[in-house]
C-alpha cells in the first residue's frame, strides 16, 4: 500500500514528471538525457531540503504512518528465537501488547512492546494498539519474570494510548498503568525503553519506566494527542497542527527537555521506508544501552532509574 | 372555577424580584446543593464539614479545609511552599494564570503538603487542592509529592495524601506525564522500606493522578461520590458509542470494581484513618 504524506507531494509530483521522461526517451526518438540529470539533481536537492526540515506536524505523519513498522517488525529483525507468552493470569490475553522471551546477540532478554494492526482485520483484534488493564497485567507478570531469571528488559513504545472503554474502567485501567510505573520503578534488571511511533500518554508510560529512554527520529512522545490538546486548548481539534508545536512532542523536544537519552535516527522518509535498515539503527543504540546497564549492580539499576525520573521536571526556588 | 382549573393560559405575566428584593440576600450567604437542589445557608454547610445537610451530598474542600478537618489542632508545618512553576514549554499566558491562582488561594500549587499530626500520632500528608488549576499535576506539584513521600521516608512517618485532580497538567506537556513515574518510583522504595501509604481519593480523581500516586495506597479510600476513572465519560461514550450507566466511575462504582478498599464518609474520615494509623504501630516501619 502506498501513501502520499503531505509535505511528501511536491517530491512525488517530481517523481512523477521524472518517470515521464524516462518513458519518453525510451520509447521515442528524443534524447532528454539533459533535463533527466537536472531533475534528478533537482529531486536530490528537495529531498534533502524536505526531510532537513521537517515540521513537527510532518513527524506526527511519519509516527502514524499505516506502513510504519511495529514492534513485531523490530523482533523479528532484532531478535533471534522469540517466544510470544500470552496472558494475565487473571482475566485475559491483550493482544494490543505483545511480550516474550528471545535471544538478543546470544543473551536472553524480555521484549515487551504495544502492538498495532497492519490491516483492519488485525487492528480490530489488536484494538489498534491501545491496551486494557490486561495488557498491561500481561507486562508486568513478565516483567516479573525477567527479573526471577535476571533478563534485561526491552520495551517497544507504540500507543495512541490505554485504550478509554468501559470495560477498562471496570476493570482498573489507572490501576494496572499505575501498578507498572510502581513496579517497573523497583525491578533489579535493566530496562532499555525505545518509543518507535506514537507514544501516547499514560498508556505509554506504563512501558516507560527504563534506565535509557531512546525515541526514533520521527515518532512522538506527549501527555495528551495533539487533537486532544487542540480540542481542549482551544475547542477545535483541527488547530492539531499547531498543538503538535506547542506540545513539543518530537524526539527532538523531548531530548531538549531531558527527558530522554538518545535520537535514533531513521532512515530517509521515515523508517517505513527500510525495516531492515532501521532495525541496525535501532540495534546500534540498544547494544550500547544494554553494554553499559549491564555494569551496574541491581541496586545500581534501581537507583539510577529512580534518579533518572527524579531529575525530570522544571520550576524555581522564591 | 372547575374549568379554570384546566384552562391552558393560567397565568399570562411573569413575576420579577424587585430590585431592592435581591440586594437582601447578598451573593454567597446562601447556598444551593448541585445534588438535591435544596437551598442552604453557605455557613450553615460550611459547619456540617461542606456536607449537605439534606441529601449527605459533599462539597469539593479546598486544602485548607481539608487539613483542618483531618489533622489535629495548630499540629500542621507545611513543606516546600517556595517551589514556583515556570514555563518549559513557553505556552502563552501559562504563567500568568497559575499566578493568579497563586494570589488567589495563597498557595504556590495545586497540592499542599507537610508534617501533621492525627488524633496525637504523626504523618507526613498530601492534600491536593481542585480550585488551583483543576487541580492539575505539572513539575511543581509532582516534585512537591516525591519530596513529601522522601520525608515521610527519612522520617519513618505514614504517608497520607488526598487527591482532588483533573489529571496531568497539559501546559507542561509530557514534564507532567513523568511526574507520574517520578512520584510512583518515590512510592515503590518508600513502600519497599515498609513505608504506610493511604489514599484517599476525593473529587475529582481522574486521568494521570489516578493512573499513579492516588491508586497505589497500602489502603485507597474514597471520599462518597467522588468522580474517580482514567478517562473522561464524554471521551469513552465518543469511542463506544453508548450510554455510560449513572453511576460510571464514582467512588461507589469503583468500590464495587474492586478498586478501592472502602468509601467513608466525611465526618468519619479521621477517625477511620486514625485507626488505620493505630493498627500499623504509628511509625510504618516493622521493627
Amino acid at each position: 500500500m502506498t501513501v502520499e504524506l503531505e509535505f511528501e507531494k511536491p517530491l512525488i509530483n517530481l517523481r512523477k514528471k521524472l518517470d515521464e521522461l524516462k518513458l519518453i526517451t525510451q520509447n521515442a526518438d528524443v534524447d532528454l538525457t539533459d533535463e533527466i540529470e537536472k531533475l534528478e539533481l533537482r529531486l536530490h536537492n528537495l529531498e534533502e531540503e524536505i526531510y532537513k526540515n521537517l515540521e513537527p506536524w510532518d513527524r506526527v505523519q511519519i509516527a502514524r504512518h499505516p506502513n510504519r513498522p511495529t514492534t513485531l517488525d523490530y523482533i523479528n529483525y532484532l531478535f533471534e528465537d522469540f517466544f510470544e507468552c500470552h496472558g494475565d493470569r487473571t482475566f485475559g490475553d491483550d493482544e494490543a501488547i505483545v511480550a516474550g522471551i528471545a535471544k538478543y546477540k546470544g543473551r536472553p532478554v524480555t521484549v515487551i512492546g504495544h502492538q498495532r494492526g497492519k490491516d483492519t482485520k488485525e487492528n480490530i483484534r489488536r484494538n489498534f494498539g491501545m491496551p486494557h488493564p490486561e495488557g498491561y497485567r500481561k507486562a508486568l507478570r513478565l516483567m516479573f519474570q525477567a527479573q526471577k531469571f535476571n533478563r534485561p528488559i526491552i520495551c517497544f513504545i507504540d500507543t495512541k494510548g490505554a485504550y478509554p472503554g468501559k470495560a477498562a474502567e471496570e476493570r482498573g485501567q489507572s490501576e494496572a498503568i499505575a501498578r507498572n510505573l510502581f513496579e517497573m520503578a523497583g525491578l533489579t534488571v535493566p530496562i532499555v525503553c525505545i518509543v518507535i511511533g506514537e507514544g501516547g500518554s499514560g498508556g505509554a508510560l506504563a512501558l516507560g519506566v527504563g534506565n535509557h529512554i531512546h525515541m526514533l527520529e520521527n515518532s512522538t512522545y506527549s501527555v495528551i494527542s495533539p487533537e486532544g490538546a487542540a480540542s481542549i486548548l482551544w475547542k477545535d481539534a483541527t488547530l492539531a497542527k499547531k498543538a503538535a508545536e506547542s506540545m513539543k512532542i518530537t524526539a527532538q523536544d523531548l531530548k531538549q527537555l531531558e527527558v530522554i537519552d538518545e535520537i535514533i535516527p531513521e532512515v530517509k522518509g521515515g523508517a517505513h521506508n527500510n525495516i531492515k535498515e532501521q532495525a541496525n539503527l535501532i540495534d546500534t543504540v540498544l547494544k550500547k544501552s544494554l553494554d553499559e546497564l549491564s555494569k551496574l549492580s541491581k541496586n545500581e539499576l534501581v537507583q539510577d532509574r529512580y534518579q533518572k525520573f527524579a531529575k525530570i521536571g522544571q520550576y524555581t526556588v522564591e | 372555577m372547575l374549568r379554570d382549573i384546566f384552562s391552558k393560559n393560567k397565568k399570562t405575566y411573569a413575576t420579577i424580584p424587585v430590585p431592592s428584593a435581591t440586594d437582601d440576600v447578598p451573593v454567597g450567604i446562601m447556598t444551593k446543593c448541585p445534588n438535591c437542589k435544596k437551598i442552604m445557608f453557605t455557613r450553615e454547610i460550611e459547619q456540617n464539614m461542606k456536607i449537605c445537610l439534606h441529601c449527605d451530598y459533599h462539597f469539593p474542600m479546598n486544602a485548607k479545609e481539608r487539613l483542618s478537618s483531618i489533622l489535629d489542632e495548630n499540629s500542621f508545618a507545611e513543606m516546600d511552599k517556595e517551589l514556583v512553576t515556570v514555563n518549559p514549554l513557553g505556552f502563552p499566558e501559562y504563567v500568568e494564570k497559575v499566578e493568579k491562582d497563586r494570589r488567589k488561594m495563597k498557595m504556590n500549587e495545586a497540592v499542599v503538603t507537610g508534617t501533621g499530626k492525627i488524633e496525637e500520632k504523626p504523618v507526613v500528608i498530601a492534600v491536593m487542592d481542585s480550585f488551583f488549576r483543576m487541580g492539575s499535576m505539572g513539575s511543581v506539584v509532582g516534585e512537591k509529592i516525591t519530596r513529601a513521600i522522601e520525608k515521610a521516608d527519612e522520617l519513618h512517618l505514614p504517608f497520607i495524601i488526598f487527591t482532588a485532580s483533573g489529571g496531568a497538567r497539559m501546559q507542561e506537556g509530557v514534564l507532567s506525564l513523568m511526574q507520574m513515574a517520578k512520584t510512583s518510583a518515590a512510592l515503590k522504595r518508600f513502600s519497599d522500606h515498609g513505608g504506610l501509604i493511604i489514599t484517599v481519593m476525593t473529587h475529582p480523581t481522574t486521568g494521570g493522578v489516578s493512573a499513579s500516586f492516588a491508586s497505589l495506597g497500602d489502603f485507597n479510600l474514597a471520599e462518597p461520590g467522588a468522580l474517580i476513572g482514567f478517562a473522561g465519560k464524554r471521551v469513552i461514550e465518543q469511542t463506544i458509542h453508548e450510554e455510560l450507566p449513572e453511576d460510571f466511575q464514582t467512588a461507589e462504582f469503583q468500590l464495587k470494581h474492586g478498586q478501592l478498599d472502602a468509601v467513608i464518609h466525611r465526618k468519619e474520615m479521621r477517625k477511620k484513618i486514625s485507626l488505620i494509623l493505630e493498627l500499623h504501630h504509628i511509625g510504618g516501619v516493622t521493627e
